[in-house]
């Protein structure tokens, strides 16, 4: 295949940036789009320039270290898959590429494609554990735990912290993610002594570096692993829940 | 009521309120429309209603008294609707400095949520020309307005085709706000979307179609004749 990336580049922090193109012949339809990127990279290299930097660890879409923008669209066309997923043949011969990293204010841009989404650790240190006395495990059969709830517990833990929600929301809003992490908990036993001070601390956290939800439903087109917004309803529920208490 | 206050300090509580002022400004046009239908059994029931309005309440409240209380909650519920979307409007505006240089391809948001902040614009323009058009009666508005005579303002009014067209714009403006803010608001509001998915869409798609299709319907009745 031959494409025209477009990609942001920039030096750091300070820098301000714009679109490099890379003309691309011979791309394998087989490669996903990170590896599309790696042979990129050692091209660069190989010429003596600065190779382009991106996030990526698992590259079988469990983590959530990666994540760019294609086109205008978090993770790229394909719905349901993280950049590291999305293959090649996705794209047709001839495709201009526009890769440009998750926008925010709350997610700095580091270098290139790279941005520093530690507000999500800082919403989870806030309220997203549970408290337990170390020691011997319990029995687990002691704490029964009804299929439905523990279904939509699961559906919530999918979540694997990408930042894509933001990325994508008009807003710029951090919904998705903190309803995802709160909802998880709340759904389960273990999760009910620190249910309302969860929601109240994990929110206010989320509020002091996201904007706010106007129900678009963009985050959940392009979250890699679907999570619904109905999850940002129950987020809604338990925090207002939690300020009558 | 500190916990309210403090409440409406959080973006979640703003939409809260957002999404409660906004059922009771529903709950009113729809009471508002269905109220305006008499104008389809002529002159004296019209009027009469117009003054039944007045008389709400009586002997405990003065005349016109239930009507103030009315408009006094409702601009109270309006200014606490667009204060919470201004505020919050600002805020988002503020947690993406640097745009996007290739612009966000929209994924599934409906043309209705993504025309909400203008489309309140509108409303709100509509809304002070009503006011002036059939309460204050402001001459540039309705040059032969009669303090006295509710059913012929409004057909004197709606003789006007340029006023009619802006209240047909205003109508469509009105529907697309409600189609989305009225399923977004049971959102805000986090009830249980397993209690209510199968009637919310339907719902905010009838009320927003039965709105903008009744007060349509009236002003142009009016405007071909068949009424008055
Ligand atoms: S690299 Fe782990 S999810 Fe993509």
């Amino acid at each position: 295949m031959r494409l025209t990336l477009h990609i942001w580049r920039q030096k750091n922090g300070g820098d301000a940036g714009g679109f490099v193109s890379y003309p691309r012949q011979d791309v394998s339809p087989d490669m996903s789009f990170l590896e599309m990127l790696d042979v990129l990279n050692e091209e660069l290299t190989e010429a003596g320039d600065e190779p382009v930097a991106f996030d990526h660890d698992c590259r079988e879409g469990i983590c959530g270290a990666c994540g760019v923008m294609i086109n205008g669209v978090a993770h790229g066309p394909e719905p349901g898959t993280a950049t590291c997923q999305l293959h090649m043949r996705k794209f047709k011969d001839g495709d201009e590429i526009r890769v440009e990293p998750f926008r925010s204010r709350a997610f700095p841009i580091l270098k290139d494609l790279v941005v520093d989404r530690s507000p999500l650790d800082e919403i989870i240190q806030a309220g997203g554990f549970i408290s337990v006395n170390t020691g011997s495990a319990p029995e687990a059969n002691l704490m029964p735990v009804p299929r439905r709830d523990a279904e939509r517990a699961m559906d919530a833990a999918e979540c694997i912290g990408c930042g894509a929600c933001v990325a994508q929301c008009p807003n710029g809003a951090g919904q998705l993610f903190t309803a995802a992490k709160i909802s998880h908990l709340a759904e389960l036993p273990q999760g009910q002594p620190e249910r309302a001070s969860r929601a109240s601390a994990m929110v206010e956290v989320m509020e002091s570096y996201f904007g706010s939800c106007s129900n678009f439903a963009e985050c959940e087109a392009v979250c890699p692993k679907g999570i619904s917004i109905d999850f940002i309803a129950q987020m809604n529920r338990e925090y207002l829940r939690s300020r009558f208490k | 009521m500190s916990s309210i206050l403090s409440l409406y300090r959080s973006a979640i509580g703003k939409k809260a309120v957002m999404a409660v002022s906004g059922f009771l400004l529903v709950g009113f046009v729809l009471g508002h429309m269905a109220g305006n239908f008499k104008i389809f059994l002529g002159e004296e029931k019209f009027n009469h209603y117009a003054e039944w309005l007045r008389e709400i309440g009586s002997p405990a409240l003065p005349h016109g008294g239930a009507l103030w209380i009315a408009r006094i909650v409702l601009l109270g519920a309006v200014l606490l609707h667009i204060h919470s979307a201004w505020s919050l409007t600002r805020a988002s505006r503020k947690a993406r400095p640097e745009r996007y240089r290739r612009k966000l391809s929209a994924r599934q948001a409906t043309y209705a949520s993504r025309t909400m902040r203008w489309g309140g614009v509108i409303i709100v323009l509509f809304v002070f020309f009503h006011l002036a058009h059939f309460t204050w009666g402001w001459s540039w508005a309705h040059p032969d307005f009669d303090p006295g005579n509710a059913y012929r303002n409004v057909v004197e009014g709606f003789r006007v085709p340029w006023v009619v067209a802006f209240y047909i714009v205003a109508q469509l403006a009105l529907g697309l706000h409600l189609y989305h803010g009225f399923w977004s608001a049971l959102q805000s509001l986090g009830w249980d979307h397993r209690a209510i998915d199968s009637w919310r869409r339907p719902a905010a798609a009838t009320i927003a179609v039965a709105l903008t299709l009744g007060n349509t319907a009236l002003a142009i009745s009016v405007l071909t004749g068949w009424v008055g």
